[in-house]
């Protein structure tokens, strides 16, 4: 897979590298967190009125910081391969902008909702629901573009369509369970039962995409199933499938043991949903690698001059870690069960 | 002009400026808040933390803007301007990194903390994360403002086949126009929030509703607007003269002088008309503009004459600067008055809180004429000398980038109305709240106790 590398003790050769690394785990983070709290807007509409508050209450303090690592993801794409950037985001064009119509939505609405007046209470929740959903669609669909390298035929655009309908399901589920850890009583038992309609969604989601990427992608057909490939890659979608069976699982039997007032496998059902995007990820960074643009452009091709991405890599090193500290210490600061929020 | 070009110029210029309204007001107010908190601290005088939970909703509210819109930013570059990353990338790209990096992370995550973290964490604790909330809209600030200079004064650099390489970080970042531009703008955002300030509590006082925690901010936006506009000026002056030197184009559309001359007029009034290269029905003072940008009135100043085909349209920028130059001598105006009848008469006369009322969000109008006095004025570079605007913009078809524009508008014609209203919304009901419970943590029953405990129910 590395036949198309420079060599990689040059700065032009691991530094695109470097920053691939960089801008996937910024997505996937972005992907997980942002999940949730984009989740949690896809259910709002199920709760009533005080659920809604603990809903909108357990991603309050997290959805702002949740959102800037699409900020750093892009930003990397932008700065470190400045010619895929306008690629891909050129051929994006109105999925992007429906994208950002959305995260304003719901950006907003968050904050309106309990500061505008109550009779429009109802109004910006809906906002928040519906540009939640707006995003989630958007994402799935910009995600189902990139992986047929943007071909122009209707089967490329329903897969898109198909993708799109998964994300939205997988955040729903993240999202759900979300709700399981942060709330109690029955908010917590509507949430299990969303959770289990969202992972049966999403395995339908999965299983249809897995079968259908090789066939809308050669090269992505040829990646999984040249024979050696076959051996190396064939627990990535087993340990899929064992996961996926532990959230089910453990989602079957939650109710139960609530009502023995056992808590403690509460984080089970997020916990799997976080394994399970994090091996779909994989998967399909496997497949695209080391394409930014599907066949036709490689992170090396597209890579900014290497004394620009040294300048950024040595800050990078330094402040990502300071960056993942003080956010482990914001999420430790608001653990346990959401509570209402006040500025005082 | 392409019609893709037209509309992608029309699309940034609407994106960017919705956007800079909302980090004008939290890159301010964070210091504002931080300064509320700390008299709290130091004096436990309890209108000063009053104060601090009004102003922290318009921060919350306001700072969510400034994220979403932010966003939409980062996406910009990419969709519609590929020229830009492709010809200056190398600079554009480590500077916005670090603004994502050091800026944006630290802001984002410590506001959580600030805004619903009071009970969780130490006050000490709270105090911190209130630093570092203001700290990271600050540092925002640097960042994206060195990367405006050096578009304006480009610096630090040498162009290798066409694309742009840094030789000297140093020089990228701390190029000619960038001191004064931050200085200038950081100052704009002091002043934005002080007239918001000061117009929600003359709103408050007019609405009868003068506490302690109105007082105390009035007092606070009357001290910033009257000490700070003149500083403003001062530094606006020096903004110019450093621009005269490094973009004399532009100089010469905010003044409209058509042609090079000793003893130039300063044009109070007058339609600039770029077809007869000459203004109409101007109003002159002779000499006037030699004296301010030369300090000599048989200064020579050149005129549009000298820069064929680089130099900005005329009208735009010499409207734009005029508004601008408008709103400062308001502000001065308004401020001292204010400033002068607290001083005498220790109250401000109903005529003057309602014209501070209307001038709520005068510092939007100062913001957005000066930066489209600056922003037109570079025209038609979109890096001075290096990279012209047309050569920048996007492949995407032009009915697509007319769709979106529509989208874009209407959004932000809805948001910026429900957010004004807001506004003077929380305004009116801290007023209610006040005068119906003394206790401003009231839990119990009753519509409004619930509102108060789950303020924010959100963010």
């Amino acid at each position: 897979m590395l036949e198309q590398a420079p060599d990689l003790s040059t700065m032009a050769g691991w530094l695109p590298l470097a920053f691939m690394l960089i801008m996937g785990l910024a997505i996937l983070a972005y992907v997980i967190l942002d999940g949730f709290d984009l989740g949690v807007g896809l259910l709002l509409q199920l709760g009533n009125e005080e659920q809604k508050d603990t809903m909108i209450a357990s991603i309050g303090p997290f959805w702002d910081a949740n959102e800037t690592w699409l900020v750093l993801g892009i930003g990397i794409l932008l700065v470190a391969f400045p010619v895929a950037h306008g690629v891909v985001l050129g051929a994006l064009y109105l999925p992007v902008a429906l994208m950002l119509v959305g995260l304003t939505l719901r950006g907003v609405a968050f904050d309106f909702r309990v500061k505008a007046k109550d009779e429009h209470k109802a109004t910006w929740d809906f906002t928040f629901f519906a540009g939640s959903l707006l995003a989630s669609l958007a994402q799935g669909f910009m995600l189902g573009r990139v992986v047929t390298g943007f071909t122009q035929d209707l089967w490329s655009y329903l897969f898109a369509c198909l993708i799109a309908l998964g994300m939205a399901s997988g955040y729903a589920l993240l999202g759900s369970t979300w709700l399981i850890i942060k709330t109690a009583g029955d908010l917590q038992r509507h949430a299990i039962v969303w959770a289990k309609r969202s992972i049966v969604l999403l395995a339908a989601g999965v299983a249809a995409v897995s079968v259908a990427t090789p066939f809308v992608s050669q090269r992505i057909y040829e990646k999984w199933f040249g024979l050696e490939n076959l051996i190396v890659l064939w627990p990535i979608p087993a340990m899929t499938v064992v996961t996926f069976l532990i959230a089910y699982r453990s989602l079957s039997r939650l109710p139960e043991r609530l009502d023995q007032d056992r808590h403690d496998s509460e984080w089970i059902p997020f916990a799997s949903t976080v394994a399970i995007f994090m091996l779909a990820f994989h998967g399909l960074a496997y497949s695209l690698f080391p394409y930014l643009v599907m066949d036709k452009l490689t992170i090396w091709e597209a890579a900014a001059a290497p004394e620009s991405l040294l300048f950024i890599f040595v800050g990078a090193i330094i402040v990502l870690p300071v960056i993942i500290g003080y956010s482990v210490f914001a999420y430790r600061v608001f653990r346990g069960k959401a509570t209402d929020l006040s500025y005082y | 002009m392409s019609d893709a070009l037209l509309l992608s110029r029309l699309q940034f210029a609407a994106n960017i400026s919705f956007h800079i309204l909302f980090p004008m007001i939290s890159i301010a107010l964070a210091w504002v808040l931080l300064f509320f908190k700390l008299r709290f601290n130091a004096t436990g005088d309890e209108k000063w933390m009053n104060a601090y939970r009004f102003w922290v909703k318009v921060f919350a509210l306001t700072f969510a803007l400034g994220v979403v819109s932010g966003i939409t930013m980062s996406f910009q570059f990419g969709t519609n301007w590929p020229g830009f990353m492709n010809t200056v990338g190398n600079i554009a790209g480590p500077l916005l990194a670090y603004e994502v990096l050091t800026a944006f992370f630290l802001e984002a995550t410590f506001l959580g903390i600030m805004l619903f973290g009071f009970k969780r964490v130490s006050n000490r604790m709270h105090t911190i994360a209130t630093v570092l909330v203001a700290v990271g809209t600050s540092l925002s600030a640097f960042w994206i403002l060195a990367l405006v200079s050096w578009m304006h004064t480009p610096a630090g650099f040498e162009m290798r086949d066409g694309v742009a390489h840094a030789t000297s970080w140093m020089e990228v970042i701390f190029n000619p126009s960038f001191g004064y531009r931050m200085i200038h703008t950081m100052l704009a955002s002091f002043l934005t929030v002080a007239f918001l300030i000061m117009g929600l509590s003359a709103y408050r006082i007019l609405r009868n509703d003068v506490t302690p925690a109105v007082r105390a901010s009035l007092g606070v936006g009357v001290i910033m607007a009257a000490t700070l506009t003149p500083v403003q000026i001062f530094t606006g002056d020096l903004h110019g003269l450093n621009t005269l030197e490094h973009q004399p184009a532009k100089v010469a559309a905010m003044e409209a002088l058509w042609e090079t001359e000793r003893g130039a007029p300063l044009v109070l009034f007058g339609l600039p008309d770029a077809e007869s290269q000459s203004n109409r029905f101007a109003v002159e003072l002779p000499g006037m503009a030699s004296l301010i940008l030369t300090h000599d009135m048989q200064g020579e100043v050149k005129g549009i004459n000298e820069f064929p085909d680089a130099h900005p349209p005329v009208a735009p920028v010499f409207w734009s600067f005029r508004v601008m130059v408008g709103t400062g001598v308001l502000m001065l105006l308004m401020s001292w008055a204010t400033a002068w009848s607290l001083r005498r008469k220790n109250r401000v006369p109903p005529l003057l809180l309602k014209g501070l009322v209307v001038m709520t969000f005068s510092g939007w109008i100062g913001v957005l004429s000066g930066w489209y006095t600056t922003e037109i004025g570079r025209q038609p570079f979109l890096v001075t000398g290096v990279l012209r605007t047309a050569d920048a913009v996007t492949s995407v078809p032009a009915g697509n980038i007319g769709l979106t524009l529509a989208l874009y508008l209407l959004l932000y014609a809805v948001l910026i109305t429900a957010y004004v209203s807001v506004v003077f919304y929380l305004a009116r009901q801290a007023g209610q709240a006040g005068s119906k419970t003394s206790e401003p943590t009231a839990h119990g029953p009753g519509v409004l106790a619930r509102k108060a405990a789950t303020e924010g129910g959100h963010a």
